[in-house]
């Protein structure tokens, strides 16, 4: 399949690919850290996931049209405040959902699989009524458009690097969050044991909401994000959420880093061979690649040797 | 400092505990004995508001606690070593005792808790899930005293240490009670070790307090024949 290439032409093409890989990567990144806070920490199987993602494509959407008829000479950095809301959005969406579904469901984790998934179906059917079942595209500032050129035939695109940059600062944000402040403790006690984490004085349910919001709210800034490198529609969530749950998965439950390291192989493993094969082929190499590696590590790349 | 006064508790429709009435007093130190399944645990758990009270009132410090959730007991002044530890296992020790300071807002680790445990200070990044049996039994210890208690629960704090680690914890209970004027109440399986470190010993039995005497009279034999199966 390569013979058909000369060698800069291979080159090219593995460099501009595994560029699409980053991005790629970099929506994954976003998407599975709400989801290893989710999934990985509180161990709530949340199949709504992608949907809280698109509810943050559908903000920063709505906050693209606003801007740009009533205040158009804010445009240049509406998406800054579309991020923050698309966050809120979906944080506050997320505070609710646990409230009133979830936190009844901790004890029966398969049960919260069929409740989200369900959640996930009217989510689904409410933006279809609500925006509509045509994709819908933002359009962006100006400075977010065109490419730089590296060599003759290579570009990388300017909202690639940003949604990069993006991911990296959120990626620092949800460690530092988890690891060094007083609400990650006490969320990683109360994921350890619940019971236990109330008997030392930690606000159980308190905590629980906050967590999960938090997950929920980086999915919608995963959403915002989304909607740079593709059109959102009122199921476009589906798409991802199964690679999103074999990134976290594949990357170990609970750590953050081996989150980020599977997406970077899954997500830079489909971009490359999707050029050259077709696109199902790609998925079908790379999910038996994952299946061999679980089975070999079935705690997942980074899993952390304790005693238990 | 510790009142518990016609307390019942029952998992669903079986009950486990038939009214109990003891008080502890402040600065005691107080054993309540038995064999499996004549309900210390429960006792321990229903206290901490781990498992609900059916009937009857609980109070510390004249507060009463009795429909509290685990948290709120907590700020009122309870703390709880579980049955085997439970510490929080992927967490450091440092982190772990934090844990318990949660209820106070203060966000570093007093010194004086590493100077009742100076192992965990020299361990104090490791995780807690490495540390063997006793360590993991004193960093609960710690991590309940963090949260600065009126009244200390421990159940079966004994269960799967060595020896010598035993007698070195009734040293630091009992230390701690004079450095603190906490009041401790202990269940326990070991005689030996309740005798140790105990003002007062009970005995539970089928759910019912069938014995209640000071350390100075109590008769050995009679309450190993409680003990015994």
């Amino acid at each position: 399949m390569f013979a058909d290439y000369s060698w800069t032409e291979l080159g090219s093409i593995f460099a501009m690919q595994g560029f699409a890989g980053l991005i790629l990567f970099s929506v994954f990144v976003l998407m599975a850290l709400g989801l290893a806070i989710i999934f990985g920490q509180m161990g709530v199987i949340n199949m709504a996931h992608g949907e809280f993602m698109i509810l943050g494509a559908y903000v920063t959407y709505l906050c693209s049209n606003i801007v740009e008829t009533y205040i158009p000479s804010l445009f240049g950095i509406y998406f800054f405040f579309a991020m923050a809301l698309a966050f809120v959005a979906a944080g506050a969406l997320g505070a609710l959902v646990e409230w009133s579904l979830i936190r009844h469901l901790y004890k029966r984790p398969l049960d919260t699989l069929l409740a989200t998934w369900g959640l996930s179906l009217i989510l689904q059917q409410a933006y279809r009524s609500i925006f509509g079942a045509r994709e819908v595209g933002v359009s962006l500032p100006n400075w977010l458009l065109g490419s730089v050129p590296l060599t003759d035939i290579i570009e990388i695109p300017i909202n690639g690097i940003f949604v990069m940059v993006l991911t990296l600062v959120i990626a620092i944000g949800v460690y530092f969050i988890l690891f060094r402040s007083r609400m990650g403790m006490q969320t990683r006690a109360v994921v350890q044991n619940r019971v236990m984490a109330g008997a030392v004085g930690i606000n159980t349910e308190k905590v629980d909401r906050h967590t999960f919001a938090l997950g929920c709210g980086i999915a919608g800034i995963a959403g915002s994000a989304f909607t740079m490198i593709g059109s959102t529609g009122p199921t476009a969530g589906q798409l991802y959420i199964v690679d999103t749950f074999l990134i976290v998965v594949f990357g170990g439950a609970a750590s953050l880093l081996g989150t980020i390291a599977s997406s970077f192989a899954i997500s830079q493993a489909q971009s490359t061979m999707e050029f050259f094969l077709s696109g199902s082929m790609a998925k079908v190499l790379t999910l038996l690649t994952v299946v061999g590696i679980l089975m070999l590590r079935p705690e997942g790349l980074f899993s952390l040797k304790i005693r238990r | 400092m510790l009142n518990v006064a016609q307390y019942h508790v029952a998992y669903g429709q079986s009950e486990v505990l038939h009214g109990l009435d003891f008080t502890v007093a402040p600065g005691e130190i107080i054993a309540i004995m038995g064999r499996n399944g004549m309900g210390k645990t429960t006792l321990m758990k229903s206290l901490m508001g781990i498992v609900p009270t059916s009937n009857g009132a609980a109070a510390v410090d004249g507060v009463d606690i009795t429909t509290m959730k685990s948290y709120e007991r907590v700020s009122k002044g309870i703390a709880y070593v579980p049955q085997g530890r439970m510490i929080f296992p992927t967490m450091t020790v440092q982190e772990n005792i934090e844990t318990g300071l949660t209820i106070s807002g203060r966000s570093k680790v007093p010194g004086d808790i590493y100077d009742l445990f100076p192992v965990l200070l020299d361990m104090k990044g490791r995780r807690g899930g490495n540390l063997s049996g006793g360590q993991q039994q004193q960093l609960a210890i710690a991590r309940a005293l963090a949260t600065n208690p009126k009244v200390l629960l421990l159940d079966e704090p004994t269960e799967g240490i060595q020896p010598s680690i035993i007698r070195e914890m009734g040293r630091v209970l009992k230390r701690i009670r004079d450095e603190r004027g906490l009041s401790i109440v202990v269940s326990e399986q070991v005689l030996s070790f309740a005798l140790d470190v105990a003002d007062r010993v009970l005995v539970l039995e089928n759910g019912r307090l069938v014995h209640d005497e000071p350390r100075a009279s109590v008769d050995e034999e009679k309450v190993s024949a409680f003990l015994s199966v």
